[in-house]
């Protein structure tokens, strides 16, 4: 009996509906995670893997000393790496091609650059309009590497002491 | 045997004789024992103690290099003690060394990186500065990164023991020595080029090839040096279609461990601008490319219509199948008019001359000569690995080697004698020792030979050789390829059978280049087809082909200008020229009517005749550059359009084993009874005569174009007149640097060296390199002036 009229309250007094509602109202007043992408953007952890790019040191000198590590752990054989005497007697590459059809994203090149000059920046809207344009050559990197820079650094600097 | 020893190593009972190297017993049953400055072919140095084991009842661990097998030895190679030593001296090792493996050019194939990574420490301890050593500039061949020693002396070793040279040595001790020249210089040896090899860090390595790539990226594929008769083993290494570098493949019976820079850095010549990479014809008056199909039915409406008149110059570097299609080719057009002897001068006893010129023995047995006579060649420049041989039976045998030849001093091991002087002087002195000998040996010379050697005059010189070669049992006479520009060719070759009788010694006969020995099999002669088979009609040879007129003139791979001693302007005598060749120059800038690009050494695939009378085939490591072809192919081809049934090959070893098929019996000999048409002995042509042959590095357009290998001091050297210093002053031109050198009609402007080696009377002239091209002979008189 007590039951039937328990019953009968709840759908009188809508309480169901209200106690739906009421989880709506928490949410409408709660702070949102919905991001306005491309407005807004999630944070990005320092070990990000997007986009390639190579650094050089701070007085402009490129970092790359063609030890051909990379090319040679790379598992997609996305890199290409031509390299030669520089006039200053110096090991470095004349080509270093990074094909981002190939390219897995794996970040082994990265653990492999004994001097942190190839590196995957937190970059990860990019397209291609031509053909041939998936084809990261040298200058194309430097110049990410020059752009991204601060960036790479910082994100450097926040996951060195766990190495 | 019965004075067998045994010794345990790591529990494992091995059978082996007294007085062996525990590494040498131990390498041959695979356990390893990491080592620095031991090398099988150097002398033990035990310095690096990274061989370091353990033996039963010995207090203090063993260097496994220098510890000889006794009965009953037990050693242990991984015992607690043996890996504590390992570890200390490897990390002494690197204490010094820097830790830059990725910049270092033997990173990856390194020996330090390799035994630290096996029998090293982890981690590093040492945090104190690091030693710091100059490098030194030793020349265009071998770049040097002295920090990375580790002073294991096998270079200094090699140039004291192999190379003959010592040129290389330690200073200072302790922490700092240093490996260096003494003074400031490059290095001279003609086998310089394998310290890079035996340089167990990246302290010495191959400047040509200087970070170009990495050892893993390479494939090897298995080559026959293309410069000189031993035909040294060798392995491309390429990579993406590029040959990156050449090293040596260990061949015990023909060039052990070693090569000479002349093998190792040659392939720079196949990158060089001067290739060949498409067809070209002469429209008025300029060479213009055209496409295969054009230039090859050219090539073929000219051979046709020369209808005979056809000759065949062919380079003795040509591979056996090339040689075999050339003489095929040129026989079929109703020619005989083909040859490969470029410098030789003397044809008149060619129908007697061995089959092909080889050394009578084989290369190995040279280390067990008792005593040899060199004529006429100067071996250390133009067969560095037989020379090599000779110094190893001069070091254990105590060999008596004596030489006849027209510069003195150029051998790095002692010689019994040596007598040095113009091309008369060589046959005069070999009639003297001919005519000394068989008073020696009781044998007298022929009645011929002894009318013409009855004025010659006999020192104490010639005696001592003469008796020097009959006392001894195992004796050789080795003809060089100097030899075979003398104008008496045939005398020298009669007299060299005589003293080899006498003496009862072998005769050898160094062939030209890689494969005139096959050449001479292939047929590419006027005088004998293929097998040494006697031509009823012979044709033209090559002195005859240079100054005769023809329609068509084919050379293959030849280079008439540089590599015949008398070319003139070929364009003048015959109606057209068709070359085909791999490198453009002066003979096909100016005189070549159509060209056909010609695939280089290492792009083809092939076989060549050593002077042991070895066939090595070889296949083709990297495509042909551009739109060249291998010299069988465009060979075929041409043959199909002109006769289409003999012909079809599928490839180049169908061609080898057709000529094998006709090789099958033939016997070498190589003493033939030559009889010359000389009367007399030859009488000295003029005040001063010229004496010399190409230089190391100008002996095909090869090696004349590798541009590290022309910068060689050795090259400069030898690209210049070369005097002693009593003839320079006599002709007033001590203290002059250029020269002017006047032969015939044609002169040259060359830079001036005092040497004592050249002989009174000569002067050596290189031949072979552009600066001479208008000289003629090798031999004979010219006249040095002054340039003001």
């Amino acid at each position: 009996m007590l039951a039937k009229i328990n019953l009968y309250l709840k759908s009188f007094l809508f309480l169901e509906l209200l106690k739906g509602l009421s989880v709506t109202g928490r949410y409408f007043f709660r702070r949102k995670f919905t991001i306005q992408y491309p407005e807004q953007k999630t944070p990005i952890s320092p070990r990000f893997r997007g986009l390639h790019a190579l650094r050089r040191y701070a007085n402009g000198e490129e970092r790359c000393i063609a030890c051909k590590l990379c090319e040679a752990v790379c598992p997609a054989l996305a890199i290409t790496i031509e390299s030669e005497q520089r006039e200053d007697g110096s090991r470095r590459t004349t080509r270093y091609d990074i094909d981002l059809f190939k390219c897995i994203y794996c970040g082994f090149c990265e653990e492999a650059c004994p001097v942190d000059s190839i590196v995957e920046t937190n970059v990860f809207e990019y397209h291609f309009e031509n053909r041939g344009e998936n084809i990261m050559t040298k200058e194309k990197l430097l110049e990410i590497g020059d752009r991204y820079e601060a960036q790479l650094a910082a994100d450097k600097a926040a996951d060195a002491p766990y190495r | 045997m019965s004075d067998n020893i045994k010794v345990t190593i790591n529990g494992q009972e091995i059978e082996t004789q007294p007085g062996r190297l525990l590494i040498d017993v131990a390498d041959e049953n695979d356990i390893v024992i990491p080592r620095f400055c031991y090398h099988k072919r150097l002398s033990v140095a035990a310095s690096c103690r990274m061989c370091l084991v353990e033996v039963e009842r010995a207090p203090k661990p063993m260097p496994a290099c220098a510890t000889q097998c006794m009965d009953g030895m037990v050693v242990q190679t991984r015992s607690q003690k043996a890996i504590a030593a390992q570890k200390a001296t490897m990390e002494f090792l690197l204490i010094n060394h820097p830790l830059d493996c990725p910049i270092c050019d033997q990173g990856g194939e390194c020996e330090l990186q390799d035994v630290a990574m096996g029998f090293g420490d982890g981690v590093s301890r040492y945090t104190e500065q690091k030693r710091v050593v100059m490098d030194k500039n030793i020349g265009p061949l071998i770049a040097t990164d002295f920090t990375r020693c580790i002073h294991c002396t096998r270079c200094v070793r090699f140039g004291d023991e192999i190379a003959g040279m010592p040129e290389l040595g330690a200073t200072g001790r302790g922490e700092h020595m240093e490996i260096g020249t003494y003074i400031e210089k490059s290095i001279v040896s003609e086998l310089s080029g394998n310290v890079i090899d035996i340089c167990p860090v990246g302290a010495l390595t191959a400047r040509p090839s200087r970070y170009t790539a990495r050892p893993w990226e390479l494939t090897r594929h298995a080559g026959v040096s293309a410069h000189d008769c031993v035909g040294s083993n060798t392995w491309v290494h390429t990579r993406h279609n590029d040959v990156i570098r050449v090293v040596p493949r260990e061949n015990e019976s023909i060039n052990e461990s070693w090569i000479s820079d002349r093998d190792r850095f040659s392939y720079t010549a196949i990158k060089s601008e001067q290739r060949l990479t498409q067809p070209l014809m002469r429209e008025n008056g300029d060479l213009k490319p055209v496409d295969w199909e054009t230039a090859l039915n050219a090539a073929a409406a000219k051979l046709n219509e020369a209808g005979g008149s056809v000759a065949t110059l062919v380079s003795p570097q040509a591979t056996l199948e090339e040689h075999y299609l050339a003489q095929k080719l040129t026989r079929a057009l109703g020619s005989s008019n083909i040859d490969h002897r470029l410098t030789q001068v003397d044809f008149s006893a060619q129908q007697n001359a061995p089959v092909m010129p080889w050394l009578g023995r084989s290369l190995a047995s040279l280390e067990t000569l008792d005593a040899a006579l060199i004529v006429a060649g100067s071996l250390r420049y133009q067969q560095p690995m037989l020379s090599h041989r000779l110094r190893k039976a001069v070091l254990k045998n105590n060999a008596a080697i004596s030489s006849i030849g027209h510069v003195a001093g150029q051998y790095n091991f002692d010689m019994h004698s040596e007598l040095a002087g113009s091309a008369s002087r060589v046959i005069h002195d070999l009639a003297s020792i001919a005519s000394a000998l068989a008073g020696v040996s009781g044998k007298a010379l022929s009645p011929r030979l002894a009318k013409v050697t009855a004025d010659c005059e006999v020192s104490d010189q010639h005696r001592a050789i003469a008796s020097s070669l009959a006392k001894a049992a195992n004796v050789a006479i080795i003809v060089g390829t100097d030899a075979l520009p003398n104008p008496q060719l045939a005398l020298l070759q009669e007299l060299c059978e005589a003293i080899a009788v006498a003496a009862e010694a072998t005769l050898g006969y160094l062939s030209v280049s890689a494969n005139s020995a096959g050449a001479c099999l292939a047929g590419a002669l006027p005088h004998r087809a293929a097998a040494g088979v006697a031509v009823d009609a012979p044709g033209e040879n090559a002195g005859e082909i240079l100054s005769a007129r023809h329609k068509v003139l084919l050379t293959f791979a030849a280079n008439p200008l540089l590599d015949a001693p008398e070319a003139g302007s070929l364009a003048d005598n015959n109606d057209s020229i068709i070359a085909i060749s791999s490198f453009d120059n002066d003979f096909i800038r100016r005189q070549a009517d159509l060209v056909l690009p010609l695939a280089a050494v290492v792009e083809s695939s092939g076989s060549y005749v050593n002077v042991e009378g070895l066939w090595q085939s070889f296949n083709g490591c990297v495509h042909s550059r551009g739109e060249s072809r291998q010299g069988w192919k465009i060979l075929a081809a041409l043959g199909q359009v002109l006769c289409p049934d003999e012909f079809t090959y599928s490839d180049s070893l169908a061609v080898r084993n057709e000529l094998k098929t006709l090789c099958s019996d033939v016997e070498l000999h190589n003493l033939c009874g030559i009889q010359s048409k000389a009367g007399g002995l030859p009488q000295a042509d003029g005040k001063i005569e010229k004496v010399g042959c190409s230089p190391i590095y100008a002996c095909d357009d090869m090696t004349r174009l590798s541009a590290p290998l022309q910068k060689t001091p050795l090259m400069q050297l030898q690209s210049a007149v070369i005097m002693n210093r009593q003839m320079a002053e006599d002709a007033k031109l001590l203290g002059c640097d250029q020269v002017q050198v006047t032969q015939d009609k044609g002169t040259a402007v060359l830079p001036l060296h005092i040497d004592e080696g050249v002989p009174a009377g000569c002067a050596w002239v290189p031949s072979g390199v552009d600066a001479v091209r208008d000289l003629s002979a090798a031999y004979g008189k010219i006249k040095l002036e002054k340039v003001s």
